[in-house]
Protein backbone atom coordinates (compact mmCIF):
# COMPACT_ATOMS: atom_id res chain seq x y z
CA UNK A 1 0.00 0.00 0.00
CA UNK A 2 1.24 3.18 -1.38
CA UNK A 3 0.39 6.65 0.18
CA UNK A 4 -0.66 7.22 -3.29
CA UNK A 5 -3.46 4.68 -2.83
CA UNK A 6 -5.27 7.25 -0.14
CA UNK A 7 -8.06 8.92 -1.95
CA UNK A 8 -7.83 11.97 -0.01
CA UNK A 9 -3.80 12.27 -0.65
CA UNK A 10 -4.35 11.73 -4.43
CA UNK A 11 -7.10 14.22 -4.87
CA UNK A 12 -5.22 16.53 -2.85
CA UNK A 13 -2.41 16.48 -5.59
CA UNK A 14 -4.27 16.42 -8.59
CA UNK A 15 -5.65 20.25 -6.58
CA UNK A 16 -2.42 21.44 -6.54
CA UNK A 17 -1.33 20.35 -9.86
CA UNK A 18 -4.39 21.82 -11.24
CA UNK A 19 -4.08 25.06 -9.36
CA UNK A 20 -0.48 25.34 -9.35
CA UNK A 21 0.83 23.54 -12.57
CA UNK A 22 4.36 22.40 -13.04
CA UNK A 23 6.36 23.79 -16.16
CA UNK A 24 3.28 25.38 -17.47
CA UNK A 25 4.63 27.54 -19.99
CA UNK A 26 5.65 28.12 -23.24
CA UNK A 27 8.97 27.16 -24.43
CA UNK A 28 10.85 29.37 -26.66
CA UNK A 29 14.16 27.83 -26.24
CA UNK A 30 15.73 27.82 -30.09
CA UNK A 31 15.27 24.25 -31.79
CA UNK A 32 11.92 23.41 -29.09
CA UNK A 33 9.95 20.65 -30.32
CA UNK A 34 6.30 20.97 -30.10
CA UNK A 35 3.09 19.14 -30.46
CA UNK A 36 -0.49 20.45 -30.44
CA UNK A 37 -3.14 18.03 -29.04
CA UNK A 38 -6.38 18.46 -29.16
CA UNK A 39 -9.40 17.16 -29.83
CA UNK A 40 -13.18 16.98 -31.33
CA UNK A 41 -14.87 15.37 -28.48
CA UNK A 42 -13.83 17.39 -25.19
CA UNK A 43 -12.72 20.80 -25.06
CA UNK A 44 -8.98 20.09 -23.84
CA UNK A 45 -6.62 22.00 -26.26
CA UNK A 46 -2.94 21.92 -25.41
CA UNK A 47 0.49 21.64 -26.35
CA UNK A 48 3.36 20.14 -24.98
CA UNK A 49 7.11 21.25 -25.74
CA UNK A 50 10.37 19.67 -25.37
CA UNK A 51 13.93 20.73 -26.15
CA UNK A 52 16.83 17.81 -25.98
CA UNK A 53 20.19 18.34 -24.99
CA UNK A 54 21.51 15.00 -27.12
CA UNK A 55 19.74 12.23 -25.94
CA UNK A 56 18.56 14.17 -23.21
CA UNK A 57 15.08 15.93 -22.62
CA UNK A 58 17.05 18.71 -21.26
CA UNK A 59 13.45 20.88 -20.59
CA UNK A 60 9.65 20.26 -21.30
CA UNK A 61 6.75 22.18 -20.53
CA UNK A 62 3.09 22.58 -21.66
CA UNK A 63 0.37 25.00 -22.46
CA UNK A 64 -3.11 25.40 -23.41
CA UNK A 65 -6.18 24.47 -22.01
CA UNK A 66 -7.53 21.62 -20.04
CA UNK A 67 -10.02 20.27 -16.81
CA UNK A 68 -8.12 19.23 -13.73
CA UNK A 69 -7.35 15.68 -14.94
CA UNK A 70 -5.61 16.95 -17.77
CA UNK A 71 -3.65 19.91 -16.49
CA UNK A 72 -2.71 17.72 -13.53
CA UNK A 73 -1.66 14.70 -15.56
CA UNK A 74 0.38 16.83 -17.47
CA UNK A 75 2.19 18.82 -14.95
CA UNK A 76 2.98 15.69 -13.08
CA UNK A 77 4.11 13.86 -16.29
CA UNK A 78 6.58 17.13 -17.02
CA UNK A 79 8.21 16.73 -13.66
CA UNK A 80 8.55 12.96 -14.10
CA UNK A 81 10.33 13.29 -17.37
CA UNK A 82 12.46 16.52 -17.40
CA UNK A 83 16.23 15.58 -17.40
CA UNK A 84 15.34 12.18 -18.49
CA UNK A 85 16.47 10.40 -21.50
CA UNK A 86 14.44 9.74 -24.67
CA UNK A 87 14.44 6.12 -23.75
CA UNK A 88 13.51 6.47 -20.09
CA UNK A 89 10.48 8.67 -20.74
CA UNK A 90 9.46 6.08 -23.13
CA UNK A 91 9.11 3.64 -20.55
CA UNK A 92 7.40 5.77 -18.23
CA UNK A 93 4.94 7.05 -20.94
CA UNK A 94 4.46 3.02 -21.84
CA UNK A 95 3.94 1.87 -18.11
CA UNK A 96 1.46 5.04 -17.59
CA UNK A 97 -0.43 3.81 -20.82
CA UNK A 98 -0.18 0.23 -19.53
CA UNK A 99 -1.80 1.23 -16.11
CA UNK A 100 -4.23 2.76 -17.77
CA UNK A 101 -4.88 -0.29 -19.81
CA UNK A 102 -5.34 -2.28 -16.79
CA UNK A 103 -2.53 -3.96 -17.55
CA UNK A 104 0.43 -5.00 -15.51
CA UNK A 105 3.43 -2.00 -14.73
CA UNK A 106 6.05 -0.26 -12.57
CA UNK A 107 4.58 1.79 -10.10
CA UNK A 108 8.02 3.00 -9.14
CA UNK A 109 8.99 4.52 -12.15
CA UNK A 110 5.78 6.13 -11.99
CA UNK A 111 5.83 8.04 -9.45
CA UNK A 112 2.81 10.58 -8.30
CA UNK A 113 1.45 9.37 -11.42
CA UNK A 114 -0.09 6.24 -10.32
CA UNK A 115 -2.72 8.05 -8.74
CA UNK A 116 -4.71 8.12 -11.89
CA UNK A 117 -5.17 4.63 -11.92
CA UNK A 118 -8.34 4.79 -11.29
CA UNK A 119 -9.37 6.62 -14.11
CA UNK A 120 -9.41 4.27 -16.20
CA UNK A 121 -13.23 3.00 -14.86
CA UNK A 122 -14.08 6.56 -16.04
CA UNK A 123 -14.14 5.82 -19.19
CA UNK A 124 -15.10 9.51 -20.68
CA UNK A 125 -11.75 10.91 -18.73
CA UNK A 126 -9.20 8.66 -20.13
CA UNK A 127 -8.62 10.97 -22.89
CA UNK A 128 -8.35 13.82 -19.73
CA UNK A 129 -5.53 11.66 -18.32
CA UNK A 130 -3.93 10.95 -21.39
CA UNK A 131 -3.77 13.73 -23.72
CA UNK A 132 -0.56 15.65 -22.29
CA UNK A 133 1.39 11.86 -22.20
CA UNK A 134 0.31 11.05 -25.86
CA UNK A 135 1.88 14.70 -26.94
CA UNK A 136 4.89 13.74 -25.40
CA UNK A 137 5.17 10.02 -26.32
CA UNK A 138 4.51 12.05 -30.17
CA UNK A 139 7.49 14.50 -29.42
CA UNK A 140 9.31 11.22 -28.54
CA UNK A 141 8.40 9.52 -31.97
CA UNK A 142 6.21 6.91 -30.83
CA UNK A 143 2.47 6.98 -31.73
CA UNK A 144 -0.03 6.23 -28.88
CA UNK A 145 -3.60 5.47 -30.41
CA UNK A 146 -6.46 6.08 -27.94
CA UNK B 1 -50.70 25.60 -18.92
CA UNK B 2 -49.91 21.71 -19.63
CA UNK B 3 -50.26 18.77 -17.65
CA UNK B 4 -46.74 18.09 -17.05
CA UNK B 5 -47.07 14.68 -15.52
CA UNK B 6 -49.32 13.59 -18.48
CA UNK B 7 -46.71 14.97 -21.25
CA UNK B 8 -43.40 12.89 -19.17
CA UNK B 9 -45.84 9.81 -19.26
CA UNK B 10 -45.39 9.53 -23.26
CA UNK B 11 -41.77 9.97 -23.20
CA UNK B 12 -40.15 6.09 -22.91
CA UNK B 13 -36.54 7.68 -22.07
CA UNK B 14 -38.43 9.30 -18.97
CA UNK B 15 -39.78 6.20 -17.85
CA UNK B 16 -36.86 4.09 -17.95
CA UNK B 17 -34.69 6.42 -16.09
CA UNK B 18 -36.80 8.17 -13.97
CA UNK B 19 -33.51 9.49 -11.72
CA UNK B 20 -31.78 11.27 -14.60
CA UNK B 21 -32.60 15.10 -15.37
CA UNK B 22 -32.10 15.32 -18.99
CA UNK B 23 -31.10 19.09 -19.40
CA UNK B 24 -29.17 18.49 -22.95
CA UNK B 25 -31.86 19.19 -25.11
CA UNK B 26 -30.58 21.42 -27.33
CA UNK B 27 -28.37 18.68 -28.77
CA UNK B 28 -31.35 16.16 -28.66
CA UNK B 29 -34.71 15.31 -27.42
CA UNK B 30 -36.53 12.65 -26.31
CA UNK B 31 -38.59 11.04 -28.41
CA UNK B 32 -42.76 10.66 -28.01
CA UNK B 33 -44.51 6.74 -27.83
CA UNK B 34 -46.54 8.63 -30.50
CA UNK B 35 -43.42 9.19 -32.78
CA UNK B 36 -41.91 6.29 -31.51
CA UNK B 37 -45.14 4.22 -32.89
CA UNK B 38 -45.38 5.60 -35.81
CA UNK B 39 -41.87 4.37 -36.97
CA UNK B 40 -42.29 0.84 -35.12
CA UNK B 41 -45.21 0.56 -37.57
CA UNK B 42 -43.48 1.17 -40.69
CA UNK B 43 -40.91 -1.46 -39.84
CA UNK B 44 -43.15 -3.89 -38.34
CA UNK B 45 -46.28 -3.42 -40.84
CA UNK B 46 -45.48 -0.70 -43.50
CA UNK B 47 -41.83 -1.39 -44.88
CA UNK B 48 -41.17 0.02 -48.70
CA UNK B 49 -39.99 2.56 -50.74
CA UNK B 50 -41.86 5.83 -51.79
CA UNK B 51 -42.83 6.87 -55.43
CA UNK B 52 -41.68 3.67 -57.23
CA UNK B 53 -44.38 1.06 -56.38
CA UNK B 54 -47.90 0.28 -57.71
CA UNK B 55 -48.67 -1.53 -55.35
CA UNK B 56 -50.42 -1.00 -51.96
CA UNK B 57 -47.59 -0.95 -49.69
CA UNK B 58 -45.65 1.69 -51.64
CA UNK B 59 -48.49 3.49 -52.31
CA UNK B 60 -49.59 4.25 -48.50
CA UNK B 61 -46.04 4.70 -47.63
CA UNK B 62 -45.99 7.17 -50.23
CA UNK B 63 -49.06 9.11 -49.56
CA UNK B 64 -47.70 9.09 -45.73
CA UNK B 65 -44.73 10.52 -46.96
CA UNK B 66 -46.01 13.48 -48.62
CA UNK B 67 -48.87 13.98 -46.01
CA UNK B 68 -45.50 15.03 -43.87
CA UNK B 69 -44.98 17.96 -46.38
CA UNK B 70 -48.15 19.11 -45.38
CA UNK B 71 -47.80 19.09 -41.92
CA UNK B 72 -43.98 20.46 -41.94
CA UNK B 73 -45.90 23.22 -44.46
CA UNK B 74 -48.66 23.90 -41.66
CA UNK B 75 -46.26 24.13 -38.48
CA UNK B 76 -44.00 26.55 -39.98
CA UNK B 77 -46.71 28.50 -42.13
CA UNK B 78 -44.87 28.13 -45.64
CA UNK B 79 -47.27 29.12 -48.23
CA UNK B 80 -46.91 25.62 -49.93
CA UNK B 81 -45.59 22.20 -49.26
CA UNK B 82 -43.60 22.60 -52.32
CA UNK B 83 -41.69 25.01 -50.52
CA UNK B 84 -40.59 21.72 -48.31
CA UNK B 85 -37.39 20.03 -48.71
CA UNK B 86 -36.72 17.14 -46.81
CA UNK B 87 -32.94 16.68 -45.44
CA UNK B 88 -30.93 14.86 -43.08
CA UNK B 89 -31.18 18.26 -40.65
CA UNK B 90 -30.08 21.21 -40.46
CA UNK B 91 -26.36 20.65 -41.04
CA UNK B 92 -27.73 19.51 -44.66
CA UNK B 93 -30.10 22.21 -45.09
CA UNK B 94 -27.72 24.99 -44.81
CA UNK B 95 -24.92 23.32 -47.11
CA UNK B 96 -27.49 22.64 -49.70
CA UNK B 97 -28.36 27.18 -49.38
CA UNK B 98 -24.56 27.30 -49.39
CA UNK B 99 -23.94 24.54 -52.45
CA UNK B 100 -26.77 25.57 -54.36
CA UNK B 101 -27.94 29.90 -53.80
CA UNK B 102 -24.53 30.54 -52.64
CA UNK B 103 -22.28 29.10 -54.83
CA UNK B 104 -23.83 30.37 -57.96
CA UNK B 105 -24.92 33.93 -56.92
CA UNK B 106 -21.86 34.90 -55.18
CA UNK B 107 -18.99 37.22 -56.67
CA UNK B 108 -15.61 38.29 -55.79
CA UNK B 109 -16.20 40.96 -52.96
CA UNK B 110 -20.30 40.36 -52.43
CA UNK B 111 -20.30 39.46 -48.84
CA UNK B 112 -22.43 37.39 -46.39
CA UNK B 113 -23.20 39.11 -43.13
CA UNK B 114 -23.33 36.85 -40.16
CA UNK B 115 -22.67 36.73 -36.76
CA UNK B 116 -19.26 35.09 -34.82
CA UNK B 117 -22.45 32.92 -32.15
CA UNK B 118 -23.02 31.13 -35.50
CA UNK B 119 -23.17 26.76 -35.28
CA UNK B 120 -20.49 25.63 -37.37
CA UNK B 121 -23.00 24.08 -39.77
CA UNK B 122 -23.99 28.08 -40.62
CA UNK B 123 -20.41 29.39 -40.74
CA UNK B 124 -18.04 26.64 -42.51
CA UNK B 125 -20.19 26.60 -45.05
CA UNK B 126 -20.56 29.91 -45.76
CA UNK B 127 -16.56 29.57 -45.42
CA UNK B 128 -16.27 27.34 -48.44
CA UNK B 129 -18.54 29.80 -50.28
CA UNK B 130 -16.10 32.47 -49.98
CA UNK B 131 -13.47 30.14 -50.91
CA UNK B 132 -14.40 29.38 -54.08
CA UNK B 133 -15.91 32.97 -55.46
CA UNK B 134 -13.79 35.33 -53.68
CA UNK B 135 -16.84 36.69 -51.81
CA UNK B 136 -15.95 37.77 -47.39
CA UNK B 137 -17.73 37.49 -44.33
CA UNK B 138 -18.65 40.11 -42.43
CA UNK B 139 -19.44 39.69 -38.72
CA UNK B 140 -22.91 42.10 -36.69
CA UNK B 141 -21.01 43.45 -33.86
CA UNK B 142 -22.77 41.62 -30.76
CA UNK B 143 -23.25 42.50 -27.32
CA UNK B 144 -21.56 40.10 -24.59
CA UNK B 145 -25.21 38.41 -23.88
CA UNK B 146 -25.51 37.50 -27.23
CA UNK B 147 -27.96 40.27 -28.70
CA UNK B 148 -27.63 42.66 -31.32
CA UNK B 149 -28.58 45.90 -31.14
CA UNK B 150 -30.72 46.89 -34.04
CA UNK B 151 -28.57 49.79 -34.90
CA UNK B 152 -25.36 48.11 -35.44
CA UNK B 153 -27.28 45.64 -37.37
CA UNK B 154 -28.26 48.67 -39.64
CA UNK B 155 -24.99 50.00 -40.11
CA UNK B 156 -23.37 46.29 -41.09
CA UNK B 157 -25.98 46.41 -43.85
CA UNK B 158 -24.66 47.53 -47.31
CA UNK B 159 -24.94 47.47 -51.02
CA UNK B 160 -22.47 44.11 -51.33
CA UNK B 161 -24.47 42.24 -48.80
CA UNK B 162 -25.59 39.41 -50.78
CA UNK B 163 -26.47 37.06 -47.79
CA UNK B 164 -27.77 37.36 -44.60
CA UNK B 165 -27.14 34.28 -42.85
CA UNK B 166 -28.25 34.30 -38.82
CA UNK B 167 -29.55 31.70 -36.08
CA UNK B 168 -32.78 32.33 -35.36
CA UNK B 169 -31.87 31.03 -31.28
CA UNK B 170 -27.99 31.18 -30.65
CA UNK B 171 -27.26 27.26 -29.37
CA UNK B 172 -24.62 28.77 -26.87
CA UNK B 173 -26.79 31.83 -25.30
CA UNK B 174 -30.62 31.19 -26.46
CA UNK B 175 -31.00 34.90 -27.17
CA UNK B 176 -33.99 35.31 -29.74
CA UNK B 177 -33.06 37.67 -32.55
CA UNK B 178 -35.40 40.34 -33.70
CA UNK B 179 -35.54 38.61 -37.06
CA UNK B 180 -38.40 40.27 -38.46
CA UNK B 181 -37.35 43.28 -38.74
CA UNK B 182 -33.95 42.61 -39.91
CA UNK B 183 -34.89 40.93 -42.54
CA UNK B 184 -36.95 43.37 -43.80
CA UNK B 185 -33.68 45.78 -43.90
CA UNK B 186 -31.56 43.29 -45.27
CA UNK B 187 -34.68 42.86 -48.28
CA UNK B 188 -34.10 46.36 -48.52
CA UNK B 189 -30.61 46.02 -49.50
CA UNK B 190 -31.60 43.37 -51.92
CA UNK B 191 -30.24 40.38 -49.63
CA UNK B 192 -31.09 36.80 -49.53
CA UNK B 193 -31.60 36.07 -45.50
CA UNK B 194 -30.85 32.43 -44.63
CA UNK B 195 -32.09 31.39 -41.00
CA UNK B 196 -30.71 28.55 -39.12
CA UNK B 197 -33.77 27.78 -36.78
CA UNK B 198 -32.12 24.39 -35.35
CA UNK B 199 -33.08 25.85 -31.91
CA UNK B 200 -35.73 27.39 -32.80
CA UNK B 201 -38.14 25.48 -34.63
CA UNK B 202 -38.38 22.51 -31.82
CA UNK B 203 -38.96 25.58 -28.99
CA UNK B 204 -41.51 28.53 -29.83
CA UNK B 205 -43.74 29.32 -32.64
CA UNK B 206 -42.08 29.96 -36.41
CA UNK B 207 -44.13 31.78 -38.92
CA UNK B 208 -41.83 31.43 -42.26
CA UNK B 209 -44.44 33.87 -43.84
CA UNK B 210 -44.16 36.82 -41.37
CA UNK B 211 -40.62 36.50 -41.56
CA UNK B 212 -40.52 36.76 -44.93
CA UNK B 213 -37.68 34.58 -44.74
CA UNK B 214 -36.10 33.32 -48.24
CA UNK B 215 -34.28 30.36 -46.60
CA UNK B 216 -34.78 28.29 -43.53
CA UNK B 217 -33.01 25.13 -41.35
CA UNK B 218 -33.73 23.19 -38.57
CA UNK B 219 -32.95 19.42 -37.79
CA UNK B 220 -35.71 16.53 -36.89
CA UNK B 221 -33.92 14.93 -33.45
CA UNK B 222 -34.19 18.00 -32.02
CA UNK B 223 -37.96 18.17 -32.11
CA UNK B 224 -38.69 14.63 -31.07
CA UNK B 225 -38.19 13.24 -34.39
CA UNK B 226 -35.42 10.21 -35.52
CA UNK B 227 -32.45 11.04 -36.54
CA UNK B 228 -30.70 11.92 -39.82
CA UNK B 229 -34.52 13.64 -40.74
CA UNK B 230 -34.27 17.41 -41.22
CA UNK B 231 -35.83 20.41 -43.46
CA UNK B 232 -34.84 22.69 -45.85
CA UNK B 233 -37.61 25.86 -46.37
CA UNK B 234 -37.27 27.63 -49.75
CA UNK B 235 -39.40 30.64 -50.85
CA UNK B 236 -40.45 28.80 -54.08
CA UNK B 237 -38.80 30.70 -56.60
CA UNK B 238 -35.78 30.37 -55.96
CA UNK B 239 -35.76 26.98 -54.71
CA UNK B 240 -37.41 26.38 -58.27
CA UNK B 241 -34.59 28.73 -60.18
CA UNK B 242 -31.59 27.00 -58.46
CA UNK B 243 -29.96 23.78 -59.02
CA UNK B 244 -29.37 21.30 -56.34
CA UNK B 245 -25.71 20.65 -54.96
CA UNK B 246 -26.75 16.31 -55.50
CA UNK B 247 -27.86 14.40 -58.69
CA UNK B 248 -29.21 10.99 -58.67
CA UNK B 249 -32.37 8.70 -58.64
CA UNK B 250 -36.02 10.54 -57.83
CA UNK B 251 -34.83 14.17 -58.77
CA UNK B 252 -34.82 14.01 -62.54
CA UNK B 253 -38.04 13.64 -64.33
CA UNK B 254 -35.83 11.97 -67.52
CA UNK B 255 -32.41 12.32 -69.05
CA UNK B 256 -30.69 11.10 -72.18
CA UNK B 257 -27.28 9.88 -72.95
CA UNK B 258 -25.88 13.19 -74.59
CA UNK B 259 -26.03 14.35 -70.83
CA UNK B 260 -29.70 16.33 -70.80
CA UNK B 261 -31.36 16.42 -67.76
CA UNK B 262 -34.50 17.94 -67.20
CA UNK B 263 -35.02 18.15 -63.44
CA UNK B 264 -38.14 17.47 -61.54
CA UNK B 265 -39.73 20.73 -60.14
CA UNK B 266 -38.74 21.64 -56.58
CA UNK B 267 -39.06 20.74 -53.70
CA UNK B 268 -38.20 16.92 -55.88
CA UNK B 269 -35.42 18.00 -57.15
CA UNK B 270 -33.30 18.52 -54.17
CA UNK B 271 -34.15 14.85 -53.41
CA UNK B 272 -31.89 12.74 -55.45
CA UNK B 273 -31.64 9.26 -54.15
CA UNK B 274 -33.52 6.90 -51.93
CA UNK B 275 -35.32 9.98 -49.26
CA UNK B 276 -35.00 8.65 -45.17
CA UNK B 277 -38.51 7.55 -45.36
CA UNK B 278 -39.05 6.33 -41.80
CA UNK B 279 -37.07 9.61 -40.80
CA UNK B 280 -39.79 12.09 -42.73
CA UNK B 281 -42.28 9.78 -41.24
CA UNK B 282 -40.96 10.47 -37.57
CA UNK B 283 -40.38 14.41 -38.15
CA UNK B 284 -44.51 14.50 -39.03
CA UNK B 285 -45.28 12.36 -35.79
CA UNK B 286 -42.83 14.48 -33.73
CA UNK B 287 -44.47 17.52 -35.23
CA UNK B 288 -48.36 16.31 -34.54
CA UNK B 289 -47.32 15.71 -31.11
CA UNK B 290 -45.74 18.98 -30.45
CA UNK B 291 -48.62 20.64 -32.28
CA UNK B 292 -51.37 18.47 -29.84
CA UNK B 293 -49.04 20.37 -26.41
CA UNK B 294 -49.33 23.83 -28.66
CA UNK B 295 -45.86 25.66 -29.51
CA UNK B 296 -47.17 28.71 -27.74
CA UNK B 297 -47.31 26.34 -24.61
CA UNK B 298 -44.22 25.01 -24.93
CA UNK B 299 -42.30 28.14 -25.38
CA UNK B 300 -43.90 29.46 -22.33
CA UNK B 301 -43.18 26.76 -20.13
CA UNK B 302 -39.18 26.91 -21.13
CA UNK B 303 -39.24 30.51 -20.42
CA UNK B 304 -40.67 30.19 -17.49
CA UNK B 305 -38.21 27.43 -16.36
CA UNK B 306 -35.47 29.68 -17.45
CA UNK B 307 -37.16 32.28 -15.24
CA UNK B 308 -37.06 30.31 -11.95
CA UNK B 309 -33.50 28.67 -13.23
CA UNK B 310 -32.09 32.33 -13.04
CA UNK B 311 -34.16 32.85 -9.48
CA UNK B 312 -32.50 29.96 -8.04
CA UNK B 313 -29.24 30.30 -9.31
CA UNK B 314 -28.70 33.87 -9.10
CA UNK B 315 -27.90 34.05 -5.11
CA UNK B 316 -25.04 31.19 -5.81
CA UNK B 317 -21.83 33.60 -5.88
CA UNK B 318 -19.49 31.06 -7.32
CA UNK B 319 -21.61 30.44 -10.69
CA UNK B 320 -21.42 33.10 -12.98
CA UNK B 321 -24.42 33.03 -15.41
CA UNK B 322 -24.01 34.42 -19.46
CA UNK B 323 -27.67 34.40 -20.42
CA UNK B 324 -29.74 35.58 -17.32
CA UNK B 325 -31.68 37.58 -19.92
CA UNK B 326 -32.15 35.75 -22.75
CA UNK B 327 -35.60 34.13 -23.27
CA UNK B 328 -35.50 30.27 -24.41
CA UNK B 329 -34.70 27.42 -22.26
CA UNK B 330 -30.85 27.65 -22.34
CA UNK B 331 -29.17 28.04 -19.28
CA UNK B 332 -25.52 28.97 -19.92
CA UNK B 333 -23.23 28.86 -17.19
CA UNK B 334 -19.62 28.49 -15.57
CA UNK B 335 -18.29 27.83 -11.89
CA UNK B 336 -15.91 29.76 -10.25
CA UNK B 337 -12.43 28.05 -10.52
CA UNK B 338 -13.73 24.80 -12.23
CA UNK B 339 -13.09 23.90 -15.38
CA UNK B 340 -16.47 23.42 -17.37
CA UNK B 341 -15.71 19.49 -18.44
CA UNK B 342 -15.15 18.94 -14.61
CA UNK B 343 -18.44 20.64 -13.62
CA UNK B 344 -20.51 18.35 -16.28
CA UNK B 345 -18.81 15.54 -14.80
CA UNK B 346 -19.76 16.32 -11.52
CA UNK B 347 -23.32 16.94 -12.82
CA UNK B 348 -23.13 13.63 -14.25
CA UNK B 349 -22.36 11.46 -10.75
CA UNK B 350 -25.72 13.20 -9.67
CA UNK B 351 -27.30 11.89 -12.97
CA UNK B 352 -27.72 15.52 -14.37
CA UNK B 353 -27.00 15.59 -18.24
CA UNK B 354 -25.67 18.27 -19.56
CA UNK B 355 -22.48 19.48 -22.51
CA UNK B 356 -19.95 21.11 -21.14
CA UNK B 357 -17.82 22.23 -24.15
CA UNK B 358 -17.92 25.26 -26.79
CA UNK B 359 -20.85 24.33 -28.39
CA UNK B 360 -19.59 24.24 -32.24
CA UNK B 361 -19.55 28.43 -32.07
CA UNK B 362 -15.72 28.21 -31.70
CA UNK B 363 -15.56 32.16 -32.18
CA UNK B 364 -17.93 33.37 -29.34
CA UNK B 365 -14.96 33.28 -27.00
CA UNK B 366 -14.00 36.96 -28.10
CA UNK B 367 -17.93 37.82 -27.36
CA UNK B 368 -18.44 36.30 -23.56
CA UNK B 369 -14.73 36.00 -22.62
CA UNK B 370 -14.71 32.59 -21.71
CA UNK B 371 -13.37 29.54 -24.09
CA UNK B 372 -15.73 27.00 -22.36
CA UNK B 373 -19.04 27.10 -20.56
CA UNK B 374 -21.60 24.60 -19.65
CA UNK B 375 -24.78 24.83 -20.69
CA UNK B 376 -28.00 23.06 -19.31
CA UNK B 377 -31.07 23.28 -21.70
CA UNK B 378 -34.44 22.37 -21.14
CA UNK B 379 -37.76 21.13 -22.88
CA UNK B 380 -41.43 20.68 -22.75
CA UNK B 381 -41.06 17.52 -20.66
CA UNK B 382 -38.67 19.34 -18.18
CA UNK B 383 -40.19 20.28 -14.47
CA UNK B 384 -39.17 22.65 -11.90
CA UNK B 385 -38.09 19.98 -9.73
CA UNK B 386 -35.47 19.39 -12.39
CA UNK B 387 -33.94 22.93 -12.24
CA UNK B 388 -33.80 21.92 -8.51
CA UNK B 389 -31.52 18.97 -8.56
CA UNK B 390 -29.38 21.10 -10.86
CA UNK B 391 -28.84 23.97 -8.45
CA UNK B 392 -29.09 21.91 -5.41
CA UNK B 393 -25.88 20.17 -7.03
CA UNK B 394 -24.01 23.78 -8.42
CA UNK B 395 -24.85 24.94 -4.36
CA UNK B 396 -21.94 22.60 -2.84
CA UNK B 397 -19.78 22.00 -5.63
CA UNK B 398 -16.37 22.43 -5.19
CA UNK B 399 -12.93 21.43 -7.00
CA UNK B 400 -12.18 18.81 -4.44
CA UNK B 401 -15.72 17.02 -4.81
CA UNK B 402 -15.23 17.61 -8.78
CA UNK B 403 -11.73 15.66 -8.62
CA UNK B 404 -12.99 12.78 -6.19
CA UNK B 405 -16.54 12.61 -8.87
CA UNK B 406 -13.56 11.72 -11.60
CA UNK B 407 -11.78 9.27 -9.21
CA UNK B 408 -14.43 6.70 -8.35
C1 LIG C 1 -27.94 26.54 -33.91
C2 LIG C 1 -27.65 25.23 -34.55
N1 LIG C 1 -27.51 25.14 -35.87
C3 LIG C 1 -27.26 23.99 -36.50
C4 LIG C 1 -27.13 22.80 -35.80
C5 LIG C 1 -26.82 21.55 -36.54
O1 LIG C 1 -27.83 20.62 -36.42
P1 LIG C 1 -27.61 19.11 -36.88
O2 LIG C 1 -26.39 18.64 -36.19
O3 LIG C 1 -28.83 18.40 -36.44
O4 LIG C 1 -27.46 19.13 -38.38
C6 LIG C 1 -27.26 22.83 -34.42
C7 LIG C 1 -27.10 21.58 -33.63
O5 LIG C 1 -26.43 21.49 -32.65
C8 LIG C 1 -27.53 24.07 -33.77
O6 LIG C 1 -27.66 24.15 -32.44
Amino acid sequence: MSIFDDKAIARDIIMDNYQNPHNKKTLDKENTQSKHMASDSCIDDITVYMHFEGETIDDVSFNGIGCTISTASTSILTDLIKGKTKQEAKTIIHNYMDMLDEKPYDPHLLQEAVIFKDISKSANRIHCATIGWRGAAALLGEKIDE
Amino acid sequence: MFDETAVRSHFPMIQNHPDLVYLDNAATAFKSDHMIQVVNDFYLRGTSNVHRGDYGLSIKASNDFDHVRDIVKDFIHAKSSKEIVFTSGASQSLNWIAYSYGLNHLKKDDVILTTEAEHASNILPWFKVCEATGAKIEYIPMQNDGSIHMDDFKNAMHDKVKIFAIAYVSNVLGVVQPLKQMIQIAHEYGAITVIDAAQAVPHMPVDVRDLDCDYLAFSGHKLGAAGGSGVLYGKYDLLENNDPPLYGGGSNARFDLCGNILLKHAPFKYEAGTPNVEGVLSLGAAIEFLQSIGMENIFEHEKQLKRYAVQRLQPLTHVHLYNATSESGLITFNVDGIFAQDVASYLNRHNIAVRSGNHCAKILVEIIGTSETVRASCYLYNTKADIDRLVDALTDITLEKCIEAAMV
